[in-house]
């Protein structure tokens, strides 16, 4: 949304900032499988914006339809006011980290950033010195002589970074850059993704089934589902008025609990509770509650299942009289006597609910 | 066959200790026997000529004098020279073929991968006697019914004594199934998709891809193909002796009814000079490798 002001170490990385990107109506289908069933994005200059949803929703294939390797049955990529459908990938100007390990393993690092500003025919010396620039950015300089196969999946990826950027592209593209590394390089890579991507301003597109990955990096997120968007908003409006229920059960933990609607307002767990949004009609539905917004009282029909501990919250598993299962989140300091086995009652917060109809 | 002898020592270990030894010793013995009666099945036809060409009959000692004619020999250097000029012709025409050929099967159309296996194999089930009798008939008729049009010109061209396009051709077809396999080993394994990709994505045409990105990852399979191609160039006699070029393989044949121990010496030459080039490429190949690692 907001550019940052370039700052710091990469002010001197001369990039193009704030480059805005659009997607019209675009459709591809692979057979019988529609990828992208008409698809509308608008993503403003030096935001990041990511694509979110589960395997085969279509983000993979709309950010490479934007990077130009995808052509699509219908619709159109705008970058800036310039329509690039019909431009072949090499000359859309548009940096891209790959998902699987990219690096050429037959050049060093050095060579490996520089190879898109040989391919432009720039001399040695200034190849040289602007990969040196980039490999400082990315914290990887003395590795210059290296070959990827000496540096780790982590380091590999930082130097495919710099390889992106490297030839100030106007769009940085983003695909699952971080699903084949371990859990703490993960974390510490997206914080230096992001730190980078604010400093130089670039127009990010990031693709992940990850929605951590997701909700901690992106100006906004667009959560997918086969080939459309359902929704895109920002990460905390994504959490608190999620505008589907299947945007509300993809991103975070939604608990699934049995209710009635009547007169306006849903009936669950004993208690009456106004509709969140559209309500369908009347009669059995199922009312999708997060484990914050739901309190536990000693004494009543529940049993406490199991409880993990993680830090400040402790989450409880509790098994209604029903036999439906909830978790609820509960501050560790006030935990201790739900050990399993414990009778409880499970409540709502005051505060709209959202529905979602009965599956069959 | 050791892996026979193996199963047979493992059988008898059911029984108890002792016999157990016994059978490890048995396989033992068969692998001794087996590498043995390789090891003679392969060194003495290597042994026989090279006993041949030393050889003084007459002094009854040894003699070099076979091997210091081959340089002088009449004809040698030219046929040799021409075998070298067509394996080379044929290395560069039959990568240019496949090289792409095989890239774009991986990348864009998958689904040929199984026809163009067996299109690349038809070369080893057609057997060459048949293939070049084909050709021969078609070097007959061609030229004549195309008279002074620029196709009989081509024909004529293409069978030129100097330097016969036609075997380059043949030889482009004899290969296939040798360097397809050769650069598909490599290619299944390089991950050549996303390597392309990053490539184009940086602003690389497709030729600058393939000559900057995917030569390089193939490097190894490239030379084992070059290889392979160049050994089958070297070594072909049946094509070239029926359309009636002389080749390296025509000339020793030619040679030895005159001067058999200069043939024969020859032929050990041959063999050696392209063992020497097979091991120069696999150290070249080591080389860089312990240079990216190092």
């Amino acid at each position: 949304m907001t550019t940052a002001p370039a700052t710091g170490r990469a002010q001197a990385v001369s990039a193009q900032p704030g480059v805005a990107v659009r997607l019209e109506n675009l459709t591809r289908r692979f057979g019988d499988v529609v990828a992208l069933d008409g698809l509308d994005l608008d993503i403003a200059g030096g935001e990041l914006l990511a694509l979110l949803g589960p395997s085969g929703c279509g983000k993979t294939t709309a950010l490479r339809a934007i990077a130009g390797f995808e052509r699509p049955d219908a619709g159109r990529v705008l970058v800036g006011d310039r329509d690039v459908t019909s431009v072949p990938p090499s000359k859309r100007d548009m940096g891209m980290v790959f998902q699987a390990y990219s690096l050429f393993p037959n050049m060093t690092v050095a060579d490996n950033v520089a190879y898109g500003l040989r391919v432009r025919g720039r001399g040695k010396p200034e190849r040289a010195a602007r990969a040196t620039e980039l490999l400082e950015l990315v914290g990887l300089a003395d590795r210059a002589k290296r070959y990827p196969h000496q540096l780790s999946g982590g380091q590999q990826q930082r130097v495919a970074l710099a390889r992106a950027l490297a030839v100030a592209p106007q769009v940085l593209l983003l695909d699952e850059p971080l699903s084949a590394l371990d859990a703490q390089v993960r974390v510490q890579l997206r914080e230096e993704i992001r730190r980078l991507q604010l400093e130089l301003g670039i127009t990010t597109v990031f693709v992940t089934h990850d929605q951590a990955e997701a909700l901690s990096m992106a100006d906004r997120v667009g959560v997918m589902r086969a080939g459309r968007l359902e929704q895109v908003a920002s990460p905390d409006e994504l959490y608190e008025r999620p505008a589907t229920a299947f945007v509300a059960e993809f991103v975070g933990t939604m608990n699934r609990v049995p209710a009635t609607l009547s007169g306006g307002a849903v009936e669950l767990l004993g208690v009456r509770r106004p509709v969140a949004g559209a309500a369908p009609a009347t009669g059995p539905v199922v009312a999708l509650v997060r484990p914050e917004a739901l309190v536990v009282t000693d004494g009543g029909a529940g049993r406490v299942v199991t409880r993990t501990f993680s830090g400040a919250v402790t989450r409880v598993l509790v098994a209604l009289p029903d036999g439906t299962e909830v978790r609820v989140d509960v501050a560790s300091a006030d935990s201790a006597a739900l050990v399993p086995g414990a009778a409880v009652t499970v409540t709502p917060v005051e505060r709209p609910v959202l529905v979602a109809p009965v599956e069959p | 066959m050791t892996a026979l002898a193996e199963g047979v020592a493992g059988a008898g270990s059911v029984a108890p200790p002792t016999p157990v030894r016994a059978g490890r010793r048995r396989g033992g013995a068969w692998r001794i026997t087996v590498l043995v009666v390789v090891g003679l099945y392969f060194l003495i036809p290597l042994a026989a000529p090279i006993w041949f060409t030393v050889r003084d009959r007459g002094a009854g000692a040894f003699t070099g004098r076979y091997y210091a004619q081959i340089p002088g020999a009449a004809g040698f250097a030219e046929a040799f020279g021409r075998s070298l000029a067509l394996g080379l012709l044929t290395v560069v025409l039959v990568l240019a073929l496949m090289v792409p050929t095989i890239v774009l099967v991986e990348l864009r159309l998958p689904r040929l991968r199984t026809a163009v296996e067996l299109l690349t194999l038809a070369p080893l089930v057609v057997p060459p006697i048949a293939l070049v009798v084909g050709v021969r008939s078609v070097l007959s008729w061609a030229p004549d019914h195309f008279y002074g049009t620029p196709v009989g010109d081509a024909m004529f061209a293409l069978q030129e004594p100097a330097l016969p396009w036609i075997l380059v051709l043949v030889y482009v077809v004899l290969a296939l199934p040798f360097v397809y396999r050769a650069l598909d080993a490599g290619v299944r394994n390089a991950g050549l998709a996303t390597l392309t990709e990053a490539a184009r994505n940086l602003g690389a045409s497709w030729p600058r891809v393939l000559l900057t990105v995917v030569l390089p990852v193939l490097r190894t399979s490239v030379l084992n193909a070059s290889f392979l191609t160049l050994a089958l160039v070297l070594g072909e006699y049946t094509v070239a002796a029926i359309l009636g070029f002389q080749t390296f393989p025509t000339w020793i044949v030619q040679v030895g009814g005159s001067q058999p121990q200069l043939s024969v010496a020859v032929s050990v030459l041959s063999l050696v000079v392209t063992w020497a080039l097979l091991l120069l490429i696999s150290a070249l190949d080591r080389r860089r490798r312990n240079e990216e690692t190092s």
